[in-house]
C-alpha cells in the first residue's frame, strides 16, 4: 500500500466514524463555518405594528454582535419577515424560513395567536422555537412541545402574584375583574383565580369582559363600581388601561387597583391616564422601566442607551419594547455562545434548556434566567411595585413562581 | 336606579364619540354621494397634526383652528389627486380607493408618529360634575359634556350651511344630480372637492374631541368607525341630525343591553352594533330619519 492510499483509508475511516453519530442524532442546518442563520417574524404592519420595533432592535443588536466579530467566529444572518400579526401569514413565513431559507432555528416570533399557528409545525420539524414574544402559559410545555420555549414571565404566573398579595393583605376584599375577552385575558384570569383557590368564589363579586375592538370600557367600569368591589384586577392592554384608570378616578371609585404588567408603561399608560389618577396602582415588574429616572446611573441601562444611539438611532428611547428586544437578543447570543462549536438543532435546544442564573442588563436586580429540560419558562420571578405618583416603587420580596409563598 | 342613570350618562358620552364621527360620514355622503371608509383615519391624521402643533408650543385653540385649515386643504387635495381619476368609475372602485386611503393614512401616521400612545389634551376642565338624580348621584365627565356640545354645534353649522347658503345648496345639488347641476352652471368637480374638504374638517373636529378620551394612536378610529357606521345607518345617511341621534342611541342601547341582558353581557356588546346595522338595512334601509333616495336609471 502506498502512503497516499493509507492516508485515504485513514481519512475515510475517521470520516465515517464521525458521520455515524451525526446521522443518528445531529441535524445541522443553517450553520456554516462563518454564519448562523436565524429566522424571525414580527408585525411590521397591521394592528400590532407597535411591537414591530422589537424585531428591528433585535436586528440592530445582531449587527453589534457581528461588528464585534460574531459568535465563535460566525456572523449572525438574521432573516425577519412581516407577518402583520396574522396567523396564516405567520405559517407561510415560518415555512419559508424553515424550508427555503433553511434557518438554524426560529426566534422571538411575536404574538400569541401567531405562535399558536406554528406551534405544532416547528415541533414536528424539530426546529428550535426559542424565546417567543408572548406571555401565554402554553409555551412552557416541554413534554408535548420540546422544541418551544417562552421568554417573559407568563400571564398565569403574574396572576398568581397578585392573588397571593390580595390573600395576604386584603383577605376580606370583594374583587372585581375587567379582562380582555381572548386567550391573553383568560390566561391572566386563570392564574389569578387559581391563586385565590377556594376563596375565589367568595371573593370575586363581578367579572366584566371587553372586546379589543370596543372603543371604550366606561360601561364596564360603572358596573364594577356598582358591584361594591374593593379590589380591582385590571387585565387590559394600554389603550383600555388608560381609560380604566381615568374613568374609575372620574367616577370616584377607589379600589385597590392591580394593573397587569402588559400596561405598566409610564409613557404610554400612566402619563396619558394622569399621574394623580394612577397613584397607588400596583403591578408586577420584571424589567427596568426605561423611562424611570432611578436607572439613570445603572450600568445596564446606560449600555442600552449607548447601544440604541449607535445601532438603532431611529428607535424610541421611551419605548419599553426596545428594552425588551435588547434583553432577548442578548439572551439568544448567550445561548449560542454556550453552544460552542456544536450548532446542531439538538444542541441549540439543549443549551437553551440549560441556562443557569443568566443576568440580562434590563432585568430588575436579582431576577435571573433559569431553564431546564422540564422548565421552558426562562423568567419566572417578579416583584410587586406601587406607583407613587412619579414612578414605580418596588416593594416586598421577589416572587418566584416555583417557591411556595 | 343609580346604575341605570350612570349607564345612560356613560352611554351618552360614548354615543357622543360615535355621533361626531358619524356626522363626518354623513357630511361626505351628502356632499359627494360617496361613503368614505377612510373618514376615521383622515380624522386621526388631522388629530396628529394638531398634536404636533401643540407640542411645538401653540395654544390649544390656535392649533385647533390651524388643524381645521390643514384638514380642509388635505381633504380637497385628496379629492383632486386620488378620487377624481376614478370619479366616473363604478361605485365599487371608489369604495376600494377609500379603503386604500384608510390603510395608507394608518400606516403613514404610524411611520411618522410611531404607534406609542400619546396623551391628547382636552380644552374642557378635568373635574367631573356630580348631579343628584333620584336616589344616588350621577357623575358627568366635563369633557364628555363639552364634546357633546361641540358635536351639536357642528350639527347646527352643517344644517345651516346646507339649508341656507347658496354654496351648501349647490353642493347638495352637485352630489345628487351632477348632470343637471352642471347645466345650471354649478362647477360640479369643485363642489365635490369642497365636500371632501368640509367633511375632513368635520372629521378633524371629531378626532380632536375623541382623542382625549381614547388617547391618540394610529388605531384611534378603528373600533369607533364601525359604531359610527351603525349610528349613521340607524339615523339615516341622508340626515345629519339623524346620524347624531343614532350615535347617542347606539351608545346608550349598547350599555343598557350589556348591563341588563345577561346572555349578551359585555361579551356581545359589539355584536349589538353590528346587529343594528343589519336590522336597519333589512327593515328601513334609509334609516330612521333618512329620506329614501330615488334615482332615475
Amino acid at each position: 500500500m502506498t502512503r497516499t492510499r493509507k492516508l485515504l483509508i485513514a481519512v475515510l475511516a475517521v470520516g465515517l466514524a464521525g458521520l455515524i453519530p451525526a446521522l443518528a442524532a445531529q441535524t445541522v442546518v443553517g450553520v456554516t463555518a462563518t454564519e448562523i442563520k436565524i429566522g424571525n417574524t414580527n408585525p411590521y404592519s397591521g394592528p400590532a405594528s407597535a411591537y414591530g420595533t422589537i424585531g428591528k432592535v433585535i436586528g440592530a443588536y445582531f449587527k453589534k454582535v457581528n461588528d464585534e466579530g460574531g459568535i465563535n467566529g460566525r456572523k449572525i444572518n438574521y432573516i425577519t419577515y412581516d407577518d402583520g400579526y396574522s396567523p396564516p401569514k405567520t405559517v407561510e413565513m415560518v415555512r419559508k424560513l424553515v424550508e427555503q431559507d433553511q434557518v438554524a432555528f426560529v426566534f422571538q416570533t411575536l404574538g400569541t395567536p401567531t405562535n399558536s399557528a406554528i406551534h405544532k409545525y416547528v415541533n414536528q420539524e424539530k426546529v428550535p422555537h426559542l424565546f417567543v414574544a408572548t406571555g401565554a402559559t402554553k409555551w412552557n410545555d416541554p413534554k408535548n412541545f420540546p422544541w418551544t420555549m417562552g421568554f417573559q414571565p407568563n400571564y398565569q404566573t403574574e396572576g398568581r402574584v397578585y392573588a397571593a398579595h390580595v390573600l395576604k393583605n386584603h383577605p376580606d376584599a370583594k374583587v372585581g375583574i375587567l379582562y380582555q375577552n381572548d386567550d391573553y385575558g383568560k390566561d391572566y384570569l386563570k392564574g389569578f383565580e387559581d391563586g385565590l383557590g377556594e376563596a375565589a368564589k367568595k371573593m370575586i363579586v363581578l367579572k366584566q369582559s371587553h372586546e379589543v375592538t370596543d372603543p371604550t370600557i366606561d360601561s364596564q367600569i360603572v358596573n364594577l363600581k356598582n358591584s361594591g368591589a374593593t379590589v380591582f384586577f385590571n387585565i387590559t392592554i394600554p389603550k383600555f388601561a388608560v381609560q380604566a384608570i381615568k374613568k374609575s378616578h372620574d367616577i370616584g371609585w377607589k379600589p385597590v387597583h392591580y394593573l397587569n404588567n402588559v400596561s405598566s408603561s409610564l409613557a404610554t399608560v400612566l402619563k396619558p391616564a394622569g399621574l394623580e389618577a394612577s397613584r397607588g396602582l400596583i403591578t408586577a415588574l420584571y424589567m427596568k422601566e426605561v423611562t424611570d429616572p432611578q436607572w439613570k446611573n445603572d450600568k445596564g441601562f446606560q449600555d442600552w442607551v449607548a447601544f440604541m444611539k449607535k445601532y438603532y438611532p431611529e428607535g424610541a428611547l421611551d419605548d419599553q419594547a426596545n428594552g425588551y428586544g435588547y434583553n432577548v437578543a442578548i439572551l439568544v447570543a448567550h445561548t449560542l455562545r454556550q453552544c460552542g462549536n456544536d450548532l446542531s438543532r439538538e444542541n441549540i435546544i439543549r443549551q437553551a434548556a440549560n441556562l443557569k442564573n443568566v443576568e440580562l442588563p434590563l432585568l430588575l436586580p436579582g431576577i435571573k434566567v433559569n431553564t431546564s429540560p422540564t422548565d421552558h419558562a426562562p423568567i419566572e420571578q417578579e416583584q410587586l411595585a406601587r406607583f407613587d405618583g412619579e414612578r414605580w416603587v418596588t416593594f416586598g420580596e421577589l416572587f418566584d413562581a416555583f417557591r411556595k409563598q | 336606579m343609580e346604575i341605570f342613570t350612570q349607564q345612560v350618562v356613560s352611554g351618552l358620552a360614548t354615543g357622543g364619540i360615535y355621533a361626531s364621527v358619524a356626522l363626518a360620514l354623513v357630511m361626505i355622503y351628502q356632499a359627494t354621494d360617496v361613503v368614505n371608509f377612510a373618514q376615521g383615519e383622515m380624522a386621526m391624521f388631522a388629530t396628529y397634526i394638531c398634536w404636533s402643533m401643540l407640542n411645538a408650543g401653540l395654544p390649544y385653540w390656535g392649533a385647533f383652528l390651524a388643524t381645521l385649515g390643514f384638514a380642509f386643504i388635505g381633504g380637497v387635495v385628496i379629492e383632486r389627486v386620488v378620487i377624481r381619476p376614478v370619479e366616473n368609475a363604478p361605485i365599487l372602485s371608489i369604495v376600494i380607493v377609500t379603503l386604500g386611503l384608510l390603510v395608507i393614512c394608518n400606516s403613514v401616521a404610524g411611520w411618522i408618529w410611531t404607534y406609542v400612545q400619546k396623551p391628547f389634551p382636552s380644552p374642557f376642565p378635568s373635574k367631573p360634575f356630580k348631579v343628584s338624580l333620584g336616589a344616588g348621584e350621577t357623575i358627568f365627565g366635563a369633557h364628555d359634556i363639552g364634546q357633546i356640545g361641540i358635536t351639536l354645534f357642528v350639527l347646527l353649522c352643517i344644517y345651516l350651511f346646507f339649508r341656507f347658503t347658496p354654496l351648501g345648496l349647490a353642493m347638495r345639488a352637485a352630489a345628487q344630480n351632477p348632470v343637471s347641476s352642471r347645466l345650471c352652471g354649478i362647477r360640479v368637480g369643485w363642489m365635490l372637492a369642497l365636500g371632501w374638504g368640509l367633511a375632513a374638517v368635520v372629521g378633524a373636529v371629531a378626532g380632536m374631541m375623541v382623542a382625549p378620551s381614547l388617547t391618540l394612536e394610529p388605531n384611534l378610529m378603528g373600533g369607533v368607525q364601525i359604531y359610527a357606521f351603525a349610528a349613521a345607518t340607524l339615523g339615516g345617511f341622508t340626515s345629519p341630525g339623524g346620524a347624531v341621534l343614532g350615535g347617542f342611541i347606539v351608545g346608550v342601547v349598547e350599555n343598557l343591553v350589556g348591563t341588563y341582558v345577561s346572555f349578551i353581557g359585555t361579551e356581545l356588546k359589539f355584536t349589538v352594533a353590528l346587529a343594528m346595522i343589519i336590522v336597519v338595512l333589512l327593515v328601513k334601509p334609509s334609516g330612521l330619519f333618512g329620506s329614501t333616495v330615488v334615482k332615475r336609471v
